[in-house]
């Protein structure tokens, strides 16, 4: 009968001396929940503050925000929407994304894989140091260099591929949608292929002796152990591309034509971007004018965090795939 | 389909550091060939130089002759990619691609070589699957992720895997030094089997593992740490283990020696 008595005196003694919190995680813990807290804190000032700013503006829009394509929010009777400044986004960055990522991984490949040692490291410090290039370097050499020069290739694609809608249309310029992806290709093309080659660097050996061993060629090798590990990274990489690509303001307000129109002819004269815009009106713009801006800004916002979260949900899912194998 | 090899005053260097030196041997065809020897002795180093998987380490390279019956691997006009597909590799861990399921995991190498109908391929994984013993244990899941066997079932997928591209040679670096007893007796009884239609290599820790499962053993031994691991000497496995003719084969299998 004693015995059970003294069990339950030890106990909490026990628990007490072992298990006590340790004496300098007390202030850590306090310092670093109170830095999350200010952080979630400031963040809520702001989107608090930039939506009083947007609903003004929106409630005197005198068409429908989210389908309405022209753009004149200091007009006397404010008429704007985002359509044409969405679709310009969207197209413009899936266009970089897609000139952009088969050559990053190429590269990536090539100094993971191909590329002698010597060679190797200095291509990857030369891709690191593109990938820190300000992006109004891009934009300044887009203008001056891209511009003049894309109205050859543009118009050789209009003669000889005008039958595919994109390259079709009867005026074609320098400064058009193609070009403004073609920069905005360029600058997000070492970010991919710097994560890329990281990625593809972490590669297990064991499969690519693996693949090796069978007979593989390097190329067949690489297909067979390299690319289906690096497939997630290269997926998060081009989405952080993709964010980049879209949020992007100096380089395309130099270059686009800052038109409001929807059109699929990326020759043309036409384009704009919900970034470029916002750089290009906020100086003139009203009360109103303001408004509309911040409210274009906080759509671009929701885009940028339907990409990362969609990209997300694609690692998430091949994660889940690999455990399965694991 | 199993074929001879011929190893002549063989050395293979990490960059500057010369890891095995002057090793000739002769390893017959349908036999079963045991490398024994302290860790670091280069055996493992000595069984990829036999298929040109040495070279595939920056800096590695060798120097020597090896010839499978009258071909000389290291010859000027041979592709090693085509030695590798000939002369085909087990490693001491377990390493099926993870993405794949068992029944690509075995037609992988297959797969490279192209253009193989489907049922062929059936035939041929289900005839490797057999051939490594395993097919009883995974035929009604070929669609499921190699990965998610276990680790004796792995390692014989990864046999499986090798055979199916039908090599003429197969080397092993300790294959069940990761398994437990009896997938390693499977893995045995396997080899035991194999050797009916292969030249097998096999590098071991386990001494009862060579004198069960070889025809001939080789010990390899290295001079000092530093100095390149050379060939002590190779003979019927009985003789090894019973009355070898140098004084450190004797210590090392007695166990008088690190
Ligand atoms: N990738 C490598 N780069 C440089 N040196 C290496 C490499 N692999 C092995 N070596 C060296 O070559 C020598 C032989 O190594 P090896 O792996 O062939 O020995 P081993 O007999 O297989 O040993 P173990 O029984 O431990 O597997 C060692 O001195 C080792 O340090
Ligand atoms: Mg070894």
């Amino acid at each position: 009968m004693a015995t059970p008595t003294r069990t339950t005196e030890s106990g909490p003694a026990l628990r007490r001396s072992a298990f006590r919190r340790s004496r300098g995680d007390g202030p850590f813990r306090f310092a670093s929940t109170g830095a999350g807290v200010v952080l979630l804190a400031i963040m809520a000032a702001i989107g608090l503050f930039l939506v009083v700013k947007a609903v003004p503006a929106l409630q005197a829009n005198t068409s429908h925000f989210l389908t309405e394509l022209t753009w004149q929010p200091n007009a006397t009777k404010p008429v704007f929407g985002i359509g044409a400044l969405a679709f310009g986004t969207v197209l413009s960055s899936l266009l970089a994304l897609l000139i952009a990522t088969p050559v990053a991984v190429g590269v990536a490949l090539f100094i993971s894989h191909y590329a002698p040692r010597r060679l190797a490291s200095a291509l990857g410090y030369v891709v690191d140091l593109l990938a820190a290039v300000p992006s109004v370097v891009y934009g300044l050499w887009g203008v001056t260099f891209l511009v003049p020069f894309m109205l050859g290739p543009s118009t050789f694609l209009n003669d000889y591929f005008g039958w595919i809608p994109l390259f079709s249309g009867e005026s074609i310029v320098g400064k058009s949608m193609l070009t403004a992806s073609l920069v905005l290709a360029i600058m997000i093309l070492p970010i991919i292929a710097a994560i890329s080659r990281e990625v593809f660097l972490q590669a297990p050996k064991m499969q690519e002796e693996a693949a090796l061993a069978l007979g593989a060629t390097r190329w067949e090798m690489i297909r067979t152990a390299v690319l289906p590990f690096g497939r997630p990274g290269v997926i998060s990489a081009a989405m952080l591309g993709l964010g980049r690509a879209m949020g992007e303001t100096i380089a395309v307000a130099l270059i686009f034509p800052a038109t409001f129109k929807i059109s699929f002819q990326i020759l043309g004269p036409y384009g704009n971007s919900i970034a470029a815009n916002i750089a290009n009106g906020f100086g003139e713009a009203t009360e109103v004018g303001r408004g509309a801006l911040i409210a274009s800004g906080l759509v671009l916002f929701l885009i940028t965090l339907l990409v990362n979260m969609a990209a997300r949900f694609i690692i998430a899912r091949r994660k889940e795939y690999a455990r399965a194998a694991a | 389909m199993a074929k001879q090899i011929e190893v002549a005053g063989l050395d293979a260097y990490y960059g500057s550091h010369k890891a095995i030196e002057g090793i000739s041997m002769t390893i017959e065809p349908r036999s079963v060939t045991a490398f024994i020897g302290p860790s670091g002795c280069g055996k493992s180093t000595f069984l990829r130089t036999l298929n040109r998987m040495h070279e595939v380490i920056p800096g590695a390279r060798v120097e020597g002759k090896v010839r499978l019956e009258d071909q000389d691997l290291y010859g000027p006009e041979i592709d090693p990619v085509s030695v590798r597909r000939t002369i085909g590799m087990v490693f001491q861990r377990p390493n099926p691609f993870p993405t794949m399921s068992i029944y690509d995991n075995v037609a992988a190498g297959l797969r490279l070589n192209g253009r193989v109908s489907r049922s062929q391929l059936d035939g041929i994984v289900e005839d490797s699957l057999k051939g490594a013993n395993l097919w009883n244990e995974v035929k009604d899941r070929l669609a499921r992720p190699g990965a998610g066997l276990s680790g004796g079932q792995q390692q014989r997928l990864c046999i499986a895997r090798a055979i199916a591209v039908r090599p003429q040679v197969l080397l092993m670096d300790e294959p069940c030094s990761a398994l437990d007893p009896i997938s390693t007796l499977a893995i045995e009884d396997l080899i035991s089997k194999l050797k009916q239609d292969y030249t097998i290599v096999i590098v071991t820790h386990n001494m009862q593992q060579a004198a069960r499962v070889s025809d001939r053993t080789a010990f390899f031994n290295l001079a000092a740490q530093g100095q390149p691991g050379k060939l002590v000497e190779m003979d019927e496995t009985s003789k090894i283990f019973t009355n070898p003719a140098e004084k450190a084969t004797e210590d090392y299998i007695t166990g008088r020696f690190g």
